[in-house]
């Protein structure tokens, strides 16, 4: 909810900008009264006066400040307000939420009556919407904006973290800690098994790829945080509908940030430096500790391979990181035309050695309008070059099982001087490689361009300028290569010279979408109608040539060379949209969409699909029946159901029978030629649409003067034709599992978010945001026909054995239900190690024993944000809390046996759980693995203070200090709670980030 | 009005664009129409019993469900045959991977369902070339000549790997789904079959093509010919009376004669028969074919070649970078050799060194005795062609004389006509022969009795995946009057369910095909 309160901030501070210009003509009445003083004398100025609403009552509690300084007070319990000032100019802010802000220039005046207009702007605030926008008031679905003064601070690198914790029913999970890494983003627990679930997201009109970018850890890490305006999320069917095919995951629309026409020359400078640190490591034996329990369990072999040091292979391989991250942005208007040009950079290193993500960024954005303003352009450039380096991240399972009682450097150059496990001097490839040597002898570099570009052209017709005709052009473009250096003495190198493998990929991404729209009042029947028909046409195109695993120093060729055939996909979505929007009596809102899309993923037959949708809003709140109730600001009630689709769902041509080639290393011999295969394809000709009918009830409300504000929606989607790879029956098709049209999903829930303006003065301001969610998630088929006996579909591979499976997807459990045994415990409530429940009750534990037990997905997430301003001084914090999320702990389950050391030739380390559980052997599918993983973070307490207008009022200073990841409050035994998969095992560490930053306008 | 045009423009372009199709793959409707085409397609329906997908050692697989290089069509025929019995044990603690020894697999298996699954791939994929290479749409295509000629080859080659997928459902799963050219790709629910029906089918299939393919020891190497057909059917017939209930062992002597006639000689020198230059060999019949750079996986031989490989053995003796540590043998085995040294008869390849005969632990890769017989050295004693040392050069000798030899001696012990105990006798001491450099193991005809063959059967053929099915044969798979260690999970072995002769169909397809019905024995 914590978005409601902020985007009703950001339109008041908003609107009074756009407002300052006119304030002459909103003031009823001004005296000059005969306190003039004469400059010099120090005693200053009391101005006084009265604030009154627009039926000319006194206003208690309205803010009063002198503009760019702290001076200020508040208007007692009849409206008057006494400021002592320095001297007399300058300007009154007056301020007060539910009513516009107006400045009054102070002139030679001291005494002010004044009346505030209610804000008629907050209720039209403006909310993006696919293929436009609408006011707040009109919305019937599902929608929560978030501006930029809301987002998140500190160290925020790439685009989706700027709202984490921040909206009710979006969860965003960090990959992992390297830089520049990505985010899983679910809206509403998506609706997919086998399809994404990632939601769209759309810059500036354009949907861009959410695909990776070969050499850059994540795509949407080439957009700039920092040029981001807003961020709008489309949460059910009705909202989304209009992007049809793509939208069962939800939309989140970004905004960039632009000039404003009339604007004057501003510049913004920002600089944030940061230290990263690791806040903890895995909990494995010491030396000592390592060298005890061999000395006791170990058989002579294993004591012999002990050694005398004491290495911390984790502290090894992490260190403390430094980023950098600097903006500068220039804007306002030359000659009508608003422009703002932006320019990043970023530079972060990673706490795991070696890595790092540098970017430079480019952002320009032209918005002129012409033709007497019934032609406006909108004109956006966002361009980045980022590099990384990718650090070795199989360092940390090494760091973790690395024996602890071996050196990191042996004192001999042989390895690089890295001590290696080897046998007849050989190195042993089933040991782990030494930890630190995996990061320093390879190289793993990557660098990545990344353009993103629209014009969008809106006509307002001259002869109807009700009736607007918009086009957008839009493009996304990557390219990039990279290459990974192997040293000659690296252990595992084979070849024995340094050895170089490349990649290079482009990627296009087009967009043409054309709509007009139709806005007409007809007072004379209280209506309203807003109209929309459109066209969009979207291709995406990757290419990545091949390249020969090489001989860096010969360039020669090593092992098979390829047949540089390049990889090559491409796709395309044609759709046709509609929208109607219609308004009775400001009161009654009736919304309908449909989209008509096709997709090339489908055959003729199929490649088209309806996607309508129907949302009705009620606002209660301006029925007379409720307008006399004062507490009550603000009331609306909101009902939509719709159907949204799916096709991204990896393959291209999944309906399409064809023979793809081999690679040089899979072909076959006959005599003594090599032929590269032909294999046929499994194909499902049917294979259609995946369909989310999702029915949203919602609930938006404000009390006293909006003070509170909140939204309650309850949310049920039903995902059918479940795209969902299932085995087929054998013989009848080219593969033996293919993702067909079966099974259903429900996804159910309940969000709630509130706004509370705890205090608003002249010295103080204290918001608090609060929003929760509550998601039941369950899989209700999974086959053609059903058969109660059939135990699911094994996902989750575990690390350990090979083709281990720790999780299920299973008919009447939620998507990746944990499929284990029971284990029993002794009196004293230790594991019996081996001994498993008889679940089936036929007398022998087996398979048919395990079962399905608890999910990685939490019941309940919550989101905690706050912010106080006491005079110039801010703080901020945002907490976040996720209940009933369980973790298989996959470090314990595979470290935690003294089979862990019993290899031949190599010792490897133990977990200390090994200690409590005094496991012999791996107990691989035990529910003792299973941890109840519920976590309380703050992710962000943020400290500013204001200098205001210094250097003769013309530059304003800001000053911050950060810290990220502060706290994590849980039972789990691991390094870190959050995963998204519920499977912990090698998590790259998410750091505790330290920054400082100034802010500088000019 | 630019902006009109420009719409107009960009609407027209997109008109037709929705018909697109791959770029660097080609449409099935079209694949046919080129002659070249067919032999790589044709090279697939081999390459599905050596390698996992497109992309050597892995990627683009062609099943899924599981870990791609355990997947290996021979990889899991090999443990289905291998490590059901006495010949091995793994210490590999996979999934449900212990089951195969322990005798106490479910429907649930995920390696039985792999190996379920790549058998019905193959007939799959070898029913798409059969149907699209009738002599209809051959002539539609225009393929005539030399291309026509060439193009029934491979069909009856097509047929062959079709029919030698459906013996190892026959063999291993029993009562099975059935689909031929006839049944078009999609979905649908294949009728199920049973073992009799199947076997007759397998039958006329071999006898259809007995002249459409190359003659014996004529094709290319890796390819299919008459042989390669005869021993299959020899196969059949032998085991006959255990799929239909009904003895063909005179057919078996039949087929068997014709191979042995067909001038296949022994290797002079056993081990070279299992080495990275095996395809020298005039005595394999049917070799599943490997390269350690060109057609690479983590099944197949790269897995025959490792997983043997632990304790104080030295990768670098079998050509590798290092041993998996995962495949022993039993004392059952060790026992058959009266020396072990390898020294008398040099059949008896195990390594001791460090290892223990007992097998306390199955999961301690020291206990049982090592097994030294796939290795990536050629017989000059070089390494394979791969610098890296993880996949061999070496090929699979699917089908070879001796054990056509061993099969012809088996017949006519079991009573079939056609044959003479005489000729047996002496095949069987040409193998010994070759075992025991010279006549001081040679056999007499009172020593040739049934016990004896699957003695000899395991001391010649050990590893080879025959194992399971000589047991079953001989009435000794799953009696407790035959045990080894850790059959039915307990060290000292004991028997287990007679209904385990076969496996189960995997619940993945009883759920995918409901008129299936499991097989007796199985509870679901």
């Amino acid at each position: 909810m914590s978005f409601g309160l902020t985007v009703a901030i950001c339109c008041l501070y908003m609107t009074g900008n756009a407002n300052a210009g006119n304030v002459g003509g909103t003031i009823a009445e001004y005296k000059a009264e005969s306190s003039y003083i004469a400059p010099g004398k120090q005693q200053g100025v009391t101005l006084k006066g009265k604030v009154v609403n627009e039926n000319g009552e006194g206003l208690p509690g309205v803010t009063v400040v002198l503009k760019g300084t702290t001076t200020g007070t508040s208007t007692d319990i009849n409206g008057n307000f006494s400021l002592n000032v320095p001297q007399t100019g300058g300007t009154l802010v007056l301020s007060f939420i539910g009513y516009t802000t107006q400045e009054v220039a102070i002139g030679g005046q001291t005494t002010f009556n004044v009346a505030l207009q209610p804000d008629v702007k907050a209720l039209e605030e403006i909310v993006v919407v696919g293929y436009g926008t609408q006011k707040k008031s009109d919305v019937t679905g599902s929608v929560t904006s978030v501006s930029s003064d809301d987002f998140v601070q500190g160290q925020v690198t790439t685009p989706e973290q700027l709202i984490q914790g921040k909206v009710a029913g979006v969860a965003i999970t960090s990959n992992s800690g390297a830089p520049g890494s990505g985010s899983t983003i679910r809206i509403r627990g998506g609706s997919s098994l086998y399809a994404t679930n990632d939601p769209l997201i759309v810059i500036d009109g354009v949907p861009v790829d959410n695909g990776s970018i070969s050499g850059s850890a994540n795509a949407l890490s080439m957009i700039n945080p920092n040029d981001i305006a807003s961020f709008n999320i489309l949460k059910d069917a009705s909202a989304t509908a209009i992007y049809g095919s793509r939208a069962s995951n939800g939309v989140i629309i970004i905004t960039t940030k632009k000039g404003k026409a009339g604007d004057k020359l501003a510049v913004n400078f920002s600089t944030l430096h940061s230290l990263s640190t690791v806040p903890n490591t895995i909990d494995v034996l010491s030396g000592d500790e390592f060298r005890t329990l061999v000395n006791q369990y170990g058989n002579s072999d294993q004591k012999a391979l002990l050694r005398g040091f004491n290495t911390d292979w984790q502290d090894q391989i992490y260190r403390t990181a430094y980023t950098t991250d600097n903006n500068i942005s220039v804007s306002g208007s030359v000659k009508d035309i608003p422009y703002r040009v932006s320019v990043g950079y970023l530079n972060q290193d990673g706490v795991l050695k070696t890595s790092n993500f540098e970017r430079t960024s480019l952002g320009v954005s032209l918005n002129p309008s012409f033709l007497d303003d019934h032609l406006t352009t909108n004109v956006n450039f966002k361009g980045s070059q980022t590099s990384s380096v990718f650090a070795n991240e199989g360092a940390i399972s090494a760091a973790i099982i690395f024996d602890p009682t071996r050196p990191v450097y042996t004192g001999s150059t042989r390895n690089g001087g890295f001590f290696q496990w080897e046998k007849n001097g050989v190195f042993n490839p089933l040991a782990p490689t030494n930890p630190l040597s995996l990061l320093m002898q390879r190289n793993d570099q990557g660098e990545a361009n990344r353009w993103l570009g629209n014009v969008q052209l809106d006509y307002k017709f001259h002869f109807l300028p009700e009736l607007r005709a918009n086009l957008n052009l839009g493009t996304d473009r990557s390219d990039s290569e990279g290459y990974i250096l192997t040293d000659a003495d690296h252990a595992p190198n084979q070849w024995k010279v340094q050895t170089i493998s490349e990649y290079a990929q482009e990627k296009e991404n087009n967009l043409a979408d054309f709509y007009l729209n139709y806005q007409k009042e007809y007072t004379s029947i209280q209506s309203r109608v807003d109209a929309t028909a459109g066209y969009s046409f979207q291709e995406f195109i990757a290419e990545s040539p091949e390249f020969a695993f090489r001989n860096n120093e010969t360039g020669e060729p090593l092992g098979q060379e390829p047949d540089y055939i390049p990889s090559y996909s491409q796709h395309r979505l044609k759709s046709y949209f509609g929208r109607l929007n219609y308004t009775f009596m400001d009161r009654y809102i009736l919304t309908g969409t449909v989209r008509y899309d096709g997709s090339t993923r489908f055959s003729e037959d199929n490649r088209w699909g309806v996607f309508p949708a129907l949302a009705f809003a009620w606002r209660l709140g301006e029925e007379a029946f409720l307008q006399n109730v004062n507490a009550l600001s603000d009331l609306k009630l909101r009902l939509g159901y719709g159907i949204t689709g799916q096709q991204d769902i990896g393959r291209l041509f999944p309906y399409l029978a064809f023979y793809t080639r081999a690679d040089n290393t899979a072909q076959y011999q006959f005599g003594d030629t090599f032929y590269p295969t032909f294999r046929a394809q499994g194909y499902d000709e049917k294979i259609k649409w995946e369909e989310t009918a999702t029915f949203n009830a919602g609930l938006d409300f404000g009390f006293a003067n909006n003070r509170v504000t909140g939204t309650i929606d309850y949310f049920f989607k039903d995902t059918k034709d479940l795209l969902a790879e299932i085995t087929v029956a054998a013989g009848t098709n080219l593969t033996n599992r293919l993702a067909t049209n079966v099974g259903n999903m429900e996804t159910k829930g309940l969000e709630v978010a509130l706004d509370f303006v705890a205090v608003s003065n002249s010295k103080l301001t204290w918001n608090i945001g609060i929003n929760g969610t509550v998601i039941d998630q369950e899989i209700t088929s999974l086959s053609k026909v059903d058969n109660p006996e059939f135990s699911g579909y094994d996902v989750g591979g575990i690390t350990g054995g090979t083709g281990n499976f720790i999780q299920k997807y299973a008919v009447g459990y939620a998507p990746n239900t944990f499929y284990v045994y029971k284990q029993v415990y002794d009196e004293s409530g230790k594991p019996v190690e081996g001994l498993y429940a008889d679940m089936n009750g036929d007398g022998v534990i087996g398979s048919d024993d395990r079962y399905l037990f608890k999910k990685p997905t939490a019941d309940f997430t919550l989101g905690f944000n706050t912010q106080v301003a006491y005079g110039n001084w801010d703080l901020s914090m945002v907490l976040r809390g996720s209940f009933n999320n369980y973790v298989y702990n996959n470090v314990y389950s595979n470290l935690a046996a003294r089979q862990s050391y019993s290899f031949g030739d190599y010792l490897n380390n133990v977990s200390s759980n090994v200690l409590e559980t005094e496991f012999g052997n791996y107990q691989y599918f035990s529910d003792y693995y299973i941890e109840n993983a519920s976590f309380l973070r703050m992710d962000n307490i943020s400290l500013g203070y204001n200098f205001g207008n210094i250097i003769g009022d013309k530059v304003g200073l800001r000053a911050t200090a950060n810290v990220q990841n502060v706290f994590t409050i849980t039972d789990y035994n691991g390094l870190d709670p959050e995963l998204g998969t519920g499977i912990d095992y090698s998590l790259y560490p998410r750091p505790r980030v330290f920054s400082v930053g100034l802010n500088v306008n000019l | 009005m630019a902006l009109a045009g420009v719409i107009t423009l960009t609407a027209a372009a997109c008109d037709h664009s929705l018909d697109i199709t791959p770029k660097y793959d080609v449409v099935s409707s079209k694949v046919y129409q080129d002659f070249n085409n067919y032999k790589p397609i044709l090279a697939k329906l081999y390459a599905g019993y050596a390698v996992t997908g497109q992309q050597g050692p892995a990627g683009r697989p062609d099943i899924t469900g599981g870990d791609e290089g355990a997947s290996n069509y021979l990889r899991q025929y090999w443990q289905a045959q291998e490590l059901t019995t006495d010949e091995a044990v793994i210490a590999w603690n996979d999934g449900n991977l212990r089951d195969l020894h322990e005798m106490d697999w479910t429907s649930s298996n995920e390696f039985l369902r792999a190996l379920y699954d790549r058998i019905f791939y193959q007939v799959a994929l070898t029913n798409e070339f059969v149907r699209e290479t009738t002599d209809a749409k051959l002539g539609e295509r225009g393929i005539t000549g030399a291309n026509l000629d060439a193009a029934k080859e491979f069909r009856a080659e097509a047929r062959f790997l079709r029919a030698l997928s459906y013996w190892h459902a026959l063999d291993l799963y029993g009562n099975v789904p059935f689909v031929t050219e006839a049944d078009k790709v999609g979905f649908f629910l294949p009728k199920q079959t049973n073992r009799a029906e199947l076997f007759s089918y397998i039958e006329s299939e071999l006898l259809a093509i007995e002249n459409e393919l190359v003659a014996a020891r004529q094709n290319e190497y890796g390819r299919a010919d008459q042989a390669a057909a005869w021993t299959l059917l020899t196969k059949l017939y032998l085991n006959a009376e255990v799929y239909t209930g009904q003895a063909k062992y005179t057919e078996a002597i039949t087929y068997a004669q014709k191979v042995i006639d067909a001038g296949f000689t022994l290797e002079p020198e056993y081990d070279h028969l299992f080495l990275a230059d095996n395809h020298t060999s005039d005595e394999i019949i049917f070799p599943i074919t490997f390269d350690g750079l060109r057609t690479t996986t983590w099944g197949g031989m790269t897995y025959l070649v490792h997983a043997p490989v632990g304790g104080n053995m030295v990768p670098a003796d079998y050509g590798i970078n290092g041993g998996w540590a995962g495949l022993r043998t039993t004392k059952n085995i060790v026992n058959l050799f009266p020396d072990i040294s390898g020294n008398t008869d040099e059949r008896a390849n195990f390594f001791t060194n460090g290892q223990n005969l007992e097998i306390n632990d199955v999961f301690t890769f020291k206990d049982g005795y090592a097994i030294e017989k796939f290795k990536n050295i050629t017989s000059e004693g070089v390494k394979g062609s791969d610098g890296e040392g993880n996949h061999p050069d070496t090929d699979y000798p699917m089908f070879r004389l001796a054990d056509v030899y061993l099969m012809y001696a088996e017949a006519v012990l079991r009573g079939g006509s056609g044959g003479s105990v005489a000729q047996a006798v002496d095949y069987v001491n040409e193998l010994r022969e070759r075992a025991f450099n010279g006549t001081s193991g040679n056999i007499s005809q009172s020593q040739m009795t049934l016990p004896f063959i699957l003695e000899e059967r395991a001391r010649e053929l050990k590893w080879e995946a025959h194992r399971r099915t000589d047991l079953i044969r001989f009435g000794r798979f799953t009696s407790d009057d035959y045990v080894w260690p850790w059959k039915g999970g307990v060290m000292e072995g004991r028997g287990v369910e007679s209904f385990r002769i076969l496996f189960p169909i995997p619940d993945t397809d009883l759920t995918a095909n409901p008129t299936l019905e499991q097989n007796t024995g199985y509870t679901r």
